[in-house]
């Protein structure tokens, strides 16, 4: 349901898929680590890699932006060789941040910092420079081994499997809730309505409804990309719950529930969604979690938060369209890519 | 139109820009015909509120006539002269529906933006950063109001706009600090800061029966309109040591309640000013809190100090100790405008208060860069500036009004 269904890929093989059906939607709440509202599992792996990439992209901006300042840290002499350097960084960066595969970027980067390591070491050679240059070294040195690290760990995690996917990445079980000043009612029947949820989810096109049961969805990825699935309802308690899971091999198989809960003393209802996912799968499919679902929590926490928004005053607020002055660079890319109202 | 537009740390630029849209159904424009500048301005304009972008519209005191509504504004129509408070609300959330509009659950569409600086979102408010919506602002010509329904209020045709524009912002600012020290009979209610939100505290005060009440500031102007216009005893902190003074004018026990009008970027000398100045320039700090302290420390045991006064981030040295040992209670928070506007309206019409009075300048929008100069530096005994969106340059000479304050009291 939520955006991030549209995106992670998966499906494309049987035995993945048949791991969904073996999931009762409204039991999903039970699983454990899930409560809390987070992220079940995040692995370090990712972890470790995002980190490197940001240094690269760090790194990357000052030698490019500030390159004879990053000369003067290091004891580098050439400006021009930093820029270079920094827009090698930058591309490194950007890779391992938005591709599906991080082998190759993360090899990259270790053919990098053998660069790297041999300039210092000529600088480390000149009298004057030695202090920083052996600093710059050590520190260089220590990052290598990070980055072998994580390039190793991946190359061989990836031997044996069948598509090129997201390394060590498992199922992904999502919670999140909102409060809503409505009945559980009132919410269930807006809900239930599924040609309302593009109102709300933003990255929904369409849903039509086919059956009693099924549906189809449209959802635009990014670049003009789009995903078509369709679902099953699981479960329907007018007022009180609905549950689903998608039927075919979409690139989007999922599987979740969404609650009605009444809130104590007529505070009106506590939504809640439940969703399980799997980002393994076709190079499409996890290219897309890789864009998109780096962050999936906030991306259902945000159309929970239009669903709110939707209910309680019957429009999202939005200043798109709103007069200005002239906008940066910065200023119109946020905006543009809808990261700031 | 043209619109006073922020393009970085003391780079204003009245400039043309596109003409408002309607672009949701509970959307108004509204033709501005009289716009203020207030502290919370110079915030911006100074360069410590987070979230700005170049190209931003500022104001937030703005009030005007209604020429266009969406569809589902039934309340106002086209013609209509409106008031419009500074804090956007729907109205129908967990927060409106108990009156604590500048917490609507939804009207920030960066919500999650604020969420990461303070754990929640607050509404959305006109012309103060993404942080807080990305609204344009009204020191403009027109502005889209969202939420029209529920925010602007219609004023009487026989009220000047300088004597209901203050009900957008600082008047209510200063009723609900004032309300919030829960005045009773024989209390001493001290204000740091007699800008136009102190000197709306001290006249709040007044009226909610404070027995005395004390002003604090060091500009004699500020200080004299105090004393003049709300009967405020008034300390020049550059001349006397306030702690000090507010122990012997309360035989030794501190006032009752005190009120931190001044905000993020309080002044003090010695020591701890060059301390604040140090820290906040190499952002270890984000706000200078000489005030805030000030009154945490002057307050009588088990007093309220209410804090008016904007604090954005992070504060530096702030004697907790008193808060939990004295047994203080601590009230703060945006204006909720919203729930404020009727009652006050009804205290102008009464004549109980004449909020014109601390108005000291008016200038044409155009020349927004210069006010804001003005009264950021105290220039010229500057209070309160407002800005003239259809006047013409020439004709608009900075004009001196209430220059000896008019006691209603
Ligand atoms: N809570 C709200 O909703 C709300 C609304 C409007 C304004 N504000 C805030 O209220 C504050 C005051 O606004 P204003 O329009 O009156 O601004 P202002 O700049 O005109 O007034 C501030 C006054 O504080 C004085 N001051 C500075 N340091 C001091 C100190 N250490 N002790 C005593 N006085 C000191 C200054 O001399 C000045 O007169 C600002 O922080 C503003 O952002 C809050
Ligand atoms: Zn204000
Ligand atoms: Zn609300």
């Amino acid at each position: 349901m939520a955006t991030d269904v549209t995106q992670p890929g998966s499906g494309r093989s049987r035995s993945q898929h048949s791991a969904f059906s073996g999931i009762e939607p409204g039991g999903l709440g039970a699983h454990a680590g899930f409560r809390g509202g987070g992220l079940a599992r995040r692995d370090t792996a990712d972890s470790l890699e995002r980190g490197l990439g940001w240094f690269s992209m760090c790194l990357g901006a000052a030698a490019v932006a500030a390159p004879r300042w990053v000369c003067w840290l290091s004891g580098l002499r050439s400006p021009t060789v930093m820029r270079l350097v920094g827009t090698r960084e930058l591309t490194a960066g950007i890779g391992i941040l938005t591709q599906s595969d991080l082998a190759p970027w993360l090899w990259s980067r270790v053919v990098g910092d053998t660069f790297d390591l041999a300039a210092l070491s000529i600088a480390l050679g000149r009298r004057g420079r030695r202090g920083r240059a052996a600093v710059a070294l050590a520190a260089v040195a220590g990052v290598t081994a990070l980055d072998l690290f994580a390039a190793t760990r991946l190359t061989g995690s990836r031997a044996g499997r069948t598509a090129p996917g997201v390394s060590g990445r498992t199922d992904i079980y999502l919670e999140r809730s909102i409060a809503v000043s409505k009945s559980p009612e009132e919410c269930y029947r807006f809900w239930r309505s599924f040609e309302n949820l593009p109102r709300f989810m933003q990255t929904l096109e369409s849903v039509q409804q086919l059956d009693e049961r099924r549906a189809r969805w449209v959802a635009k990825g990014p670049m003009a990309t789009r995903l078509e699935w369709t679902s099953e309802i699981t479960a329907d308690r007018p007022g009180e719950e609905l549950a689903w899971r998608t039927l075919d091999d979409s690139g989007a198989a999922n599987a979740g529930s969404v609650r009605f809960e009444a809130a104590p003393a007529g505070r009106g209802t506590i939504v809640r969604v439940s969703l399980h996912y799997s980002p393994r799968g076709g190079a499409l499919g996890a290219g897309l979690v890789r864009l998109l679902g780096h962050d999936p929590q906030s991306r259902i926490r945000e159309d929970l938060r239009r669903f709110k928004q939707v209910m309680e005053t019957g429009e999202i607020p939005t200043t798109r369209g709103q007069p200005s002055g002239r906008r940066s660079l910065f200023g119109r890319v946020t905006r543009q890519w809808g990261l700031m109202s | 139109m043209k619109a006073n537009v922020w393009y970085g740390k003391e780079q204003l630029k009245v400039e043309s820009v596109p003409d408002p849209k309607i672009l949701n159904p509970r959307d108004a424009i509204v033709r501005i015909t009289s716009t203020a500048i207030c502290g919370s301005d110079l915030h911006i304009y100074d360069g410590y509120i987070p979230g700005m972008l170049p190209g931003d519209i500022l104001g937030h005191e703005f009030m005007g006539e209604v020429v266009e509504v969406g569809p589902e504004v039934r309340n106002l129509k086209i013609g209509d002269r409106v008031v419009n408070p500074f804090p956007i609300a729907c109205g129908a959330c967990f927060f409106c529906q108990q009156s604590l509009h500048s917490l609507c659950e939804n009207s920030n569409p960066n919500a999650w933006l604020a969420e990461k600086l303070w754990g929640h979102s607050p509404a959305g408010l006109f012309g103060y950063s993404h942080l807080l919506g990305g609204f344009a602002g009204g020191q403009a010509q027109y502005a889209r109001i969202p939420f029209a329904d529920v925010g602007p209020i219609k004023v009487p045709e026989d009220l000047s706009d300088e004597q209901v524009l203050f009900l957008s912002d600082v008047f209510p600012t200063g009723y609900m600090a004032a309300e919030q020290c829960n005045i009773r009979p024989g209390d001493t209610v001290a204000v740091w800061g007699c800008g136009p939100v102190g000197l709306f505290a001290i006249k709040s005060a007044r009226l909610l029966g404070a027995e005395r009440v004390i002003a604090i500031d060091r500009f004699p102007a500020r200080l004299r309109k105090a004393s003049q216009w709300a009967d405020a005893e008034t300390l020049n902190y550059e001349q006397v040591d306030v702690r000090e003074a507010l122990e012997v004018m309360t035989g030794g026990r501190g006032p009752d309640a005190c009120i931190d009008a001044v905000g993020m970027e309080g002044h003090a000398h010695g020591a701890f000013g060059t301390y604040d100045k140090l820290k906040q320039a190499l952002w270890l700090e984000s706000d200078r809190p000489p005030a805030l302290r000030q009154a945490l420390m002057a307050c009588r045991n088990g007093g309220t100090v209410s804090i008016p006064g904007v604090y954005g981030g992070f504060v530096d040295k702030i004697p907790f100790g008193a808060v939990v040992n004295k047994a203080l209670t601590v009230r703060s928070g945006q204006t909720h405008v919203q729930r404020y506007l009727r009652p006050l309206l009804e205290l102008i019409e009464k004549g109980s208060i004449d909020p014109g009075f601390v108005v000291t300048h008016r200038l044409a929008l155009e020349e927004a860069p210069r006010a804001y100069r003005m009264f950021r530096d105290k220039e010229d005994s500057c209070i309160k500036v407002v800005l003239q969106p259809w006047a013409d340059v020439p004709t608009v000479e900075p004009e001196k009004v209430h220059e000896t304050g008019r006691i209603l009291h």
